[in-house]
C-alpha cells in the first residue's frame, strides 16, 4: 500500500488550533526574557545609542532635501525601529540551532503542537520586545523634538509583527537547512541582511543615490515596510501605509509556506 | 495499541537508496512491554521515528493508539508520550518551567500542568532542582527530566528510544524502577528500543530482534533464549583422556559447534547446550564412565547476545556492517 497518495486526507490543523498553539509556543520562549529581565534592558540600550550617536551625523551628512522635509530624528526613528525589528526577527532561527543540537527540538516536534505554530510563536517572540522598545524610544526622543503619534505608531509596529514572522518562518527554516553547520546559518543571515537594509533606505535615502540603487530598491519589501513606517510616525496613514501592510503580509505568507515545507521535508 | 502492515522506510544517501526498514509488521497489545533489540544502524530507532511520526513512512500502513500515523499525524502525538534520544529540556529553561510548558502543549491547564510537574519532580527525586536551568543538570538529572517530559501528559503508551545511554549503573536501575511503577500503576503500553541486551532481557516481557532493518525474531526473552541459543557448558578433561569423551560431547551438542582448547595438559570443551542444568548431571556421569572424569565444569544460561550470534552469525556489538 502506497502513502502519501491522492487518496489520503491528511488532517490540517484550524486556524483556531494554530492560534492557540502559537501562544503557547510564544509564552515558553517569552519565559527566557522574563526570566533574565537583565538581557531586556540591555536590549534597550543599543538603539538608543545608535539614534544618538548616528542621527547627528545623518542631519549634517545628509542635505535636508531628501527627507522629505521632515526633521532628521522623524526621519530616522521608523527606520531604527524597523532596523531593531529586522535584526531581532531574522535571529529567530539562531535560537532554534541550540535545541536542535539537543533532543530539544525533536521532543518539542513529537508534541501535536501545529507546525506553523512552532515557528509563529518563535518569530512573534522576537517581535515582542520591540513593542516596548519602539515606544520607549519614541518617548525618548520627544524632548528632542520628535512628535509622537501613539496609534500610528502602535498600527506601524503591527504591521512590523506580521513581517517579523515571514521573516522569523524564513529564519527557522534558514536554521533546519543549515542542521549541523551553525556557519552556514550566519553566513546567509549577514549576507542577506545588509544589502536588503541598505537598499530599504533604513539608514540613508535611496534617493540620494545612483539609478540602480532606487530600482532594485523597488524589489525589495523592506523599502515599502519603512516607507509605510515614515509615514505612520509622522502620523499619516495613506498609501505608503497600504503598501506596507500589503508587504508585510505577502511575506509572512511566503515565510510561513517556506517554513512549514521545510518542516516537513525534513521529517520525510 | 499498534498494528503496522509492511511498514518501509528508504533512505536516499548519495544517490543511492537505502532501506533502513524492509516492510516489517509489527502488534502490540495494549499494556504490553516490547524492546526492539538490534546494533546500532539496525533500524530499530527509524521504526520508531515513523510510530511516533517524526519520519514519515516510504510505504506500508501503521496505526498507533487507533490513528493512522501518515493520514493524522498530530492526532497520533496526542496520545502518545516520546523520550528521544537526546536531553529534550531547553538549555536556558528551568526545569519546572519546561514541564508546565510541555503540559500545556498538551493542552493541559495550567492548575493541572503544575500539579503534575510537581508530582513528577517529586517522584523522580528532582523537586530540589525545579528552578534550576537545565544546562545546569547533571546527565543523570537530563535523562530523569526527560522521563517527565515524556510522561507530563500521563500517555497511554510510552515510546522510549535507547533510554538508558550513557548512564551509570544506578542511575540506569533508578530509571527502570520509575518506569515500571508507572506502569504497574497505569497500565501504559510501553515501546522501547535499546543495544543493551541485559536490558531487554531482564526488563521486557517481549523481545523484537531488528537486523537489516527486518525482524528477525519476535517473544519473550526467556523462549528466545531456550529455543535459540541453550546453556553454555564448559568441560575439562585431562589431555590424555580427551579422545574417550570427544564423540560423547559431539552428539550433546546436537549439531552445534564443539570448541576445543588444550593447555597444560588440560582439554577444555564448549558446546551449547540446551536446558544444560537439567542434562549436564547426565553427561558428568556419562563421562565418567567413559572414564574421562570432569576435572571443572562451568555452566552459563544464555543471553540475548547468544540469541543474536545465533540468529545473525555476529555479535550485538559488532554493529550492524555486514
Amino acid at each position: 500500500m502506497a502513502v502519501g497518495t491522492s487518496q489520503d486526507v491528511i488532517k490540517k490543523p484550524g486556524l483556531f488550533q494554530i492560534l492557540k498553539d502559537t501562544r503557547y509556543v510564544f509564552w515558553r520562549e517569552m519565559l527566557l526574557p522574563l526570566r533574565d529581565p537583565f538581557s531586556l534592558i540591555f536590549s534597550l540600550i543599543q538603539p538608543l545609542v545608535f539614534l544618538g550617536l548616528f542621527g547627528p551625523l545623518l542631519g549634517s551628512a545628509v542635505g535636508a532635501p531628501a527627507f522629505g522635509g521632515q526633521s532628521t530624528l522623524q526621519w530616522f526613528l521608523p527606520g531604527v525601529v524597523v532596523m531593531i525589528a529586522l535584526f531581532g526577527t531574522s535571529m529567530t532561527g539562531s535560537n532554534l540551532q541550540y535545541e536542535l543540537m539537543t533532543g530539544s527540538y525533536e521532543r518539542i516536534l513529537a508534541t501535536p503542537l501545529s507546525r506553523s505554530s512552532l515557528m509563529i510563536g518563535r518569530a512573534l517572540k522576537e517581535w515582542a520586545p520591540l513593542v516596548v522598545q519602539g515606544l520607549l524610544i519614541a518617548l525618548a526622543c520627544i524632548p528632542f523634538g520628535f512628535v509622537f503619534y501613539p496609534l500610528h505608531v502602535l498600527f506601524g509596529l503591527v504591521i512590523l509583527g506580521i513581517f517579523g514572522i515571514g521573516l522569523g518562518a524564513l529564519s527557522y527554516a534558514l536554521a533546519l537547512v543549515s542542521q549541523s553547520k551553525e556557519w552556514i546559518f550566519w553566513a546567509v543571515q549577514q549576507t542577506l541582511l545588509f544589502p536588503l537594509m541598505i537598499l530599504s533606505g533604513i539608514m540613508l535615502p535611496v534617493e540620494a543615490g545612483p539609478d540602480w540603487m532606487k530600482t532594485a530598491s523597488l524589489f525589495n519589501p523592506l523599502t515599502y515596510l519603512v516607507n509605510a513606517e515614515r509615514e505612520l510616525f509622522a502620523g499619516n496613514v495613506g498609501t505608503d501605509t497600504l503598501a506596507g501592510l500589503l508587504a508585510a503580509v505577502v511575506s509572512a505568507a511566503v515565510g510561513l509556506f517556506v517554513g512549514v515545507r521545510t518542516t516537513n521535508r525534513n521529517i520525510k | 495499541m499498534i498494528h503496522t502492515d509492511k511498514l518501509s522506510k528508504n533512505f536516499v544517501v548519495k544517490k543511492e537508496t537505502v532501506e533502513a526498514v524492509k516492510a516489517v509488521n509489527i502488534d502490540v497489545a495494549p499494556g504490553e512491554l516490547v524492546a526492539f533489540l538490534g546494533p546500532n544502524g539496525a533500524g530499530k530507532s527509524t521504526t520508531l521515528r515513523m510510530l511516533t511520526t517524526l519520519l514519515r513512512p516510504t510505504s506500508g500502513t501503521a496505526t498507533v493508539a487507533g490513528v493512522n500515523v501518515v493520514s493524522d499525524p498530530a492526532g497520533v502525538r496526542a496520545r502518545i508520550g516520546y523520550i528521544g534520544q537526546g536531553n529534550g529540556g531547553g538549555h536556558s529553561f528551568r526545569v519546572i518551567d519546561e514541564l508546565i510548558m510541555q503540559g500545556r502543549f498538551y493542552g493541559m491547564n495550567t492548575a493541572d500542568a503544575k500539579a503534575r510537574a510537581e508530582e513528577l519532580l517529586k517522584s523522580l527525586d528532582l523537586t530540589d532542582l525545579a528552578k534550576r536551568t537545565v544546562i545546569k543538570l547533571s546527565g543523570g538529572q537530563r535523562r530523569r527530566m526527560d522521563v517527565a517530559l515524556g510522561l507530563m501528559h500521563s500517555p497511554r503508551l510510552l515510546f522510549l528510544d535507547e533510554p538508558s545511554t550513557g548512564m551509570d549503573p544506578q542511575n540506569r536501575a533508578n530509571l527502570w524502577e520509575h518506569i515500571t511503577r508507572m506502569r504497574a500503576e497505569y497500565g501504559t503500553t510501553i515501546v522501547l528500543t535499546t543495544h543493551y541486551m541485559d536490558e531487554a532481557d531482564t526488563m521486557s516481557e517481549r523481545v523484537i530482534v531488528i537486523d537489516h532493518g527486518q525482524i528477525i525474531a519476535d517473544d519473550t526473552a526467556a523462549r528466545l533464549k531456550a529455543n535459540l541459543a541453550g546453556d553454555l557448558l564448559a568441560v575439562e578433561v585431562a589431555a590424555g583422556s580427551a579422545q574417550d569423551v570427544r564423540g560423547l560431547l559431539g552428539r550433546a551438542a546436537a549439531g552445534g559447534e564443539l570448541q576445543e582448547n588444550a593447555s597444560d595438559g588440560v582439554v577444555r570443551f564448549r558446546l551449547r547446550l540446551p536446558e544444560g542444568a537439567r542434562l549436564a548431571p547426565a553427561l558428568l556421569k556419562e563421562m565418567n564412565d567413559a572414564g574421562a572424569p570432569a576435572q571443572s565444569l562451568e555452566l552459563k544460561p544464555p543471553t540475548l547476545d547468544d540469541v543474536f550470534l545465533e540468529l545473525t552469525g555476529r555479535n550485538l556489538r559488532e554493529g550492524a556492517n555486514r
